[in-house]
Parts: structure tokens; C-alpha cells; sequence
């Protein structure tokens, strides 16, 4: 399954990864922070979308709900740090902290939680079902978030402080920066390696044909559980960053328009591919802050591209770079 | 709890279901027909809504704004399937979803584009103003009646639609062999064109009926698209009848609880702490019913189609 990649698919990713370099690196040459911000916020987005990208790209499971997850590493980021600032303990009585990886945790483990019965419930359905369950169970989540109001309910819930990096000031913009580029990279280095493990080859294989696989003494459904609960538990860890970055917890980091934009940023960037969801994320924000510069309606041109990628250029951005993919 | 607020209830539970039948029997035909997952069947019913309101304003009648809300809709139901979504037929969900999210995109923006920001309003007709009187000393707004009203006679309309006349039976062709009907000469793009124009006149129609309840604005299509789509999964998609009492369903389950589960809490707990607890319980009450009801059938109360 993981076959050589092409000279040129190398190439076009070395191209992504220079351009996406060269913003934050312009940023420090040039003293403009708001850039860094701008890559921080991408590194973030790829992040979420590389967890979705095991289920989806990978698995062909299209959950229109991965935002439920994003959302809940998001909210007990937020939960979590306001307790510790307020001294108040959590529920059970245990210590409330502002230590990153100890809250990155926590929200890791209460994705994979929660994604596990999710999961199992919506993985008896297929195709159509599977998409509108997925959706239901993120928007079951969301109303419960708005509808509770002890954290923010519409509100959100704001974060004063960035979480503490042990060694690292979370608050300057380089060194959160240099953080979430480092999960990233960790990221992209479990879908690589999942990618090309057995376990990758089934779930792929599930994707292309469950029949054969079946056939083969496998069955998909504990294969395509587990890469739905691996990818909640990244995309929770992305939450827990994007919450640090806005400091903000927001309902509308779980509403249905961010499921929706996750698989955006995967299909603009290139589905299956390894590079497509930082790609994508590289583009998204492009988009969002040239087109937003340009004019308010922004979303309408946004819009008009993604159309434009869907009917006419199918393999989206690395697609176009690297040319049809190696399998899929 | 009076008898006659448990009516009242139980009557908005209805009046809700009957306008998300409408939302989802276009939804649930055009995925039968054309097996199309179309996210943008909101923003059919958000011009419905604008087109009707504006046209009111315009016009001062309510029912010129109604005909020009199901003329507006199914018109640009037609433009999108022939400019956009008849390219997705061949395309799996993924696609789909997609196109038709960068069209909810452009719709919504779009409309912002041409009304502004601001909501507007449309007034109920002075025929349809005033109140009912309830059994056990009530009241209840003419205008719900005469909603559930014209619900009920769309259901009847659209089963006779399918079930009596020959474009009935042409859907019902196509949604169990779109080839066959093809090969035996019926013009099956023509065929597609006029089923998607007829789900978006529905949804065109709801947005208009619903715009005089509510303000009209960018943005009120997608929560009730979002319950469209719980009603067509729990009633099986590709099924009208599945459309039906799923709608039902949903619009009284999730009027009721609102209603009881707040009473219902404050039975075990303290008064402040049940009404938050059952606030919250019955915002994702209706998500609740759909897992328990797909756990035990995956495929919906009615299925259609494999």
C-alpha cells in the first residue's frame, strides 16, 4: 500500500511544506506576528482535518460531525483552565490544572470517550445515514453545550491565560507557534505510519471493497471504530490548541458549519494524501484572510471555489501539483 | 399543567412536524429519485422566505407573496439542478456534500447581498389573525390551525401526486430503476429537473408559511434542514410515508420535551437546577430518539431502498 511515492508527489509536497514554512520563518524576519498567528492558525486547522483525514480519507468514512470532537478538546481546555484559575476543584473532587499536556490528555481521552459509542452506533449505518448520524450526534453535543449555561452556554466560554508548555511561554506567538507545529508533526507521522501499517492497509481496503475484505476473515467494523476514535482523539487534541490560540471557547468551534469546513479544508487540499489537510488549511486561510480583505462577502467567492474544485478539479490542490494519486 | 396548555403543545408539536414534512419529503424524493444528499435544500427555503416576505412587502398581500415563494423557489431549484446538480448524480456523498456546501455558501452570501443584514418581517393575513378557542379554556392562533391545515392537505397531495398521476409513476420508476425508465423513453433529465424544482417549491413553500411565525433571515434554512435530515434518517430515506411520521415524530417529541422534561426534573430536583437539566436534556432529545431508533434499525422506520 505504501508504495514509493512519485518524483513529482514528492516534489509537490516539499512545495507545500516550504510555503508553509516560509510564513512564519517571513514572519520572524520581518517582525510581524500577526502572520505567525496566521500559521499558527493553519498548523491548527491541518491538524484537526489530518485526525479527520484517518477516518475519511483513509477509512472513506465521511463524518459530518468530527467538530463535536474539535469542540470537546476545545471546551475542556477552556473548563479545565478556568477552574484551575478560579482554585475550584473539577468534578470528583479532582485538582483542576493549566498544564497543557496534562489537559491535552484529559480532552484525548474524553474524545476517544465519547467517539467510542458514536462511533459504534453510527458505524451500523453506511453512506447517506452515516453522514446525517454523524452530524445529529455533533449537533446533540453542540445543543448541549449552548443549552448548559454553567460554562458560556451561547456565550463560550473565555480562556484569560493560554495553558502552560512545561519549558515553553505558550503566550508569545513564536513558541506556541513552534508547539502546535510540533503536534503536527507528530500527526502527520501516526496517519503516515497508519498509512502504511496493516491496520492501514484494512482500513483502506474496507474503503475500496468491504466484500473482499469480509472475504478475507476481516471485518471492517472494529477496523473503521478504532480509526473513528483515533481520529476524534487528533481532532480533540487540535480543539485544545485552537481554544489556546483564540482563547475562546466557542459553541461554534461544534456546530455543523465547522464539520463541514473540516472536510472542506481535506477535499481542497487533496483527500488520501498525507499533505492534503495542511494543503487545504493553507489555502482556507488564505482565502479567508485575502478574499476577507477584499470584501466582506468572502464566503460567496469561497464558495464559487469550492464549487469550482469539486466539479472540475477533483484531487484538489496536491492534485493539481502531483498528479492523479497512487491508488484510491 | 392545564389540559389546555397540554393541547397547546401537543398542537405546536404538530404544527412544527407539519412544516418539517415539507422540508423532508422534498429532501427524502430527491435522494430516492436522484440519490443526492442536498445540504442546500435550507437555502431553498430561505428564499422561499425572502421571496415571499419581500413580495408581500411589496405587493401588501400575504397569499401574491405565498405564489411568488413557491414561483422563486422552484425556479431556483430548476437553475441549481440544471447549473450545479445534476453534475453530482454520478458523484458519491462526499462530493455532494461538498457542492452542495459551497452552494449554502453562495446562496446565504448571496442573499446577504441583495437584502442586507437585517431580518425582515412578514405579517400574517388579517383572514388568518386571531385565536381559536380549546377545549379546557384555551386559545390557540388561527394562523398554526390553519398550517397543520395546509400540511396535511400538501401530504394528501403529494401521495395522490405519486401514488395517482403519470409523473407519480415516473418518480416512482425512477427511484427503483433510473435506467429502465431511461431505455423505455421517458427523458430522465427532464424527469430529474422537475422532481428537484417540486422539493424545492416544498421547501420554498415551508420557509414562506413559517417566515410570518418568525423573522426572515440569513441563516434560518440550516437548523431546519439539519431537522429535516434527522426526520428523513429516522423514517428511512427515499421514503415519503417514512418522511411523515418521522416529521411528526420529531416536531411533538421535540415540543413535548421541551415542554415536560423541565416539569418532569423538577419532580427530583431543585426548581433552577431541573429547568437548566431539562433545558438542556430536551435540546438533544430528538438527537437521543434517532440513535436509540437507528441503533435498533439502521436503515430507518420505513425503508425505501436498500
Amino acid at each position: 500500500m505504501n508504495a514509493a511515492m512519485s518524483s513529482r508527489e514528492i516534489f509537490a509536497n516539499m512545495l507545500i511544506v516550504a510555503l508553509f514554512l516560509a510564513i512564519p520563518l517571513g514572519a520572524v524576519l520581518l517582525d510581524e506576528p500577526f502572520h505567525l498567528t496566521l500559521a499558527t492558525r493553519i498548523a491548527v486547522l491541518a491538524l484537526a482535518a489530518t485526525g479527520l483525514n484517518i477516518a475519511l480519507g483513509l477509512g472513506g468514512l465521511v463524518s459530518f460531525g468530527h467538530a463535536a470532537f474539535f469542540g470537546l478538546g476545545g471546551y475542556t481546555a477552556g473548563i479545565i483552565a478556568s477552574h484551575a484559575l478560579n482554585v475550584e476543584p473539577l468534578a470528583l473532587g479532582l485538582p483542576a490544572t493549566q498544564s497543557m499536556p496534562v489537559i491535552a490528555l484529559v480532552a484525548v481521552a474524553v474524545a476517544a470517550l465519547v467517539a467510542l459509542p458514536i462511533g459504534a452506533i453510527s458505524l451500523r449505518t453506511s453512506g447517506v445515514y452515516f453522514i446525517m448520524i454523524t452530524l445529529a450526534f455533533a449537533q446533540m453535543i453542540y445543543f448541549f453545550a449552548v443549552s448548559w449555561p454553567a460554562y458560556g452556554g451561547e456565550d463560550g466560554l473565555p480562556m484569560t491565560l493560554r495553558n502552560a508548555f512545561p519549558g515553553v511561554n505558550t503566550s508569545k506567538p513564536l513558541p506556541f507557534f513552534l508547539v502546535c507545529l510540533a503536534v503536527l508533526a507528530v500527526a502527520l507521522l501516526l496517519f503516515w505510519l497508519i498509512r502504511g501499517s496493516r491496520f492501514g492497509a484494512a482500513l483502506q481496503a474496507g474503503r475500496q471493497n468491504p466484500t473482499r475484505l469480509a472475504a478475507v476473515g476481516i471485518s471492517p467494523f472494529g477496523i473503521r471504530l478504532a480509526a473513528f476514535v483515533i481520529s476524534a482523539m487528533v481532532a480533540a487534541l487540535a480543539g485544545v490548541l485552537f481554544a489556546n490560540l483564540s482563547r475562546f471557547a466557542s459553541p461554534s468551534m461544534l456546530s455543523w458549519q465547522m464539520s463541514g469546513e473540516l472536510i472542506v479544508l481535506i477535499v481542497l487540499g487533496g483527500k488520501d494524501r498525507l499533505l492534503g489537510p495542511l494543503a487545504g488549511a493553507m489555502l482556507y486561510v488564505f482565502f479567508e484572510y485575502m478574499l476577507g480583505g477584499l470584501t466582506e462577502r468572502w464566503q460567496f467567492f469561497l464558495g464559487l471555489i469550492l464549487l469550482g474544485v469539486v466539479l472540475f478539479a477533483r484531487g484538489g490542490l496536491l492534485g493539481l501539483l502531483a498528479g492523479r494519486p497512487r491508488h484510491g | 399543567m392545564s389540559l389546555a396548555l397540554l393541547l397547546e403543545q401537543l398542537l405546536n408539536g404538530l404544527q412544527l412536524g407539519v412544516m418539517l414534512f415539507l422540508m423532508a419529503a422534498g429532501l427524502t424524493l430527491i435522494f430516492g429519485v436522484m440519490g443526492l444528499i442536498n445540504l442546500a435544500h435550507g437555502s431553498l427555503y430561505m428564499i422561499g422566505a425572502f421571496a415571499c416576505a419581500s413580495v408581500a412587502a411589496a405587493t401588501g398581500s400575504f397569499w401574491i407573496g405565498l405564489i411568488a415563494s413557491l414561483a422563486a423557489a422552484a425556479a431556483a431549484g430548476a437553475l441549481l439542478e440544471v447549473a450545479v446538480i445534476r453534475r453530482l448524480y454520478d458523484r458519491d456523498h462526499l462530493d455532494q456534500v461538498l457542492a452542495t456546501f459551497a452552494l449554502i455558501l453562495i446562496l446565504s452570501e448571496g442573499t446577504r447581498w441583495l437584502f442586507g443584514s437585517f431580518p425582515l418581517y412578514l405579517d400574517i393575513p388579517p383572514v388568518l389573525q386571531g385565536a381559536v378557542p380549546l377545549p379546557g379554556g384555551g386559545q390557540y392562533q388561527l394562523y398554526r390551525l390553519a398550517i397543520i391545515g395546509v400540511g396535511v392537505l400538501v401530504a394528501i397531495g403529494l401521495y395522490w401526486l405519486i401514488a395517482r398521476t403519470r409523473l407519480g409513476m415516473r418518480i416512482r420508476a425512477g427511484e427503483s430503476d433510473r435506467e429502465m425508465i431511461g431505455a423505455l423513453g421517458v427523458d430522465i433529465s427532464t424527469l430529474y429537473t422537475v422532481v428537484f424544482a417540486l422539493g424545492a417549491a416544498l421547501a420554498g413553500f415551508a420557509g414562506a408559511l413559517v417566515g410570518a411565525l418568525q423573522s426572515v433571515q440569513v441563516g434560518m434554512g440550516e437548523p431546519v434542514l439539519i431537522l429535516a435530515f434527522v426526520v428523513i434518517v429516522i423514517g428511512g430515506i427515499g421514503s415519503i410515508k417514512g418522511a411523515l411520521v418521522g416529521a411528526i415524530l420529531v416536531g411533538v417529541v421535540d415540543t413535548m420535551g421541551r415542554f415536560l422534561l423541565p416539569q418532569l426534573l423538577a419532580l427530583m430536583l431543585p426548581a433552577a437546577q431541573a429547568g437548566m437539566a431539562g433545558a438542556a436534556l430536551a435540546s438533544m432529545l430528538i438527537y437521543i430518539v434517532m440513535a436509540l431508533i437507528l441503533a435498533l434499525r439502521p436503515n430507518g422506520l420505513f425503508t425505501a431502498r436498500a
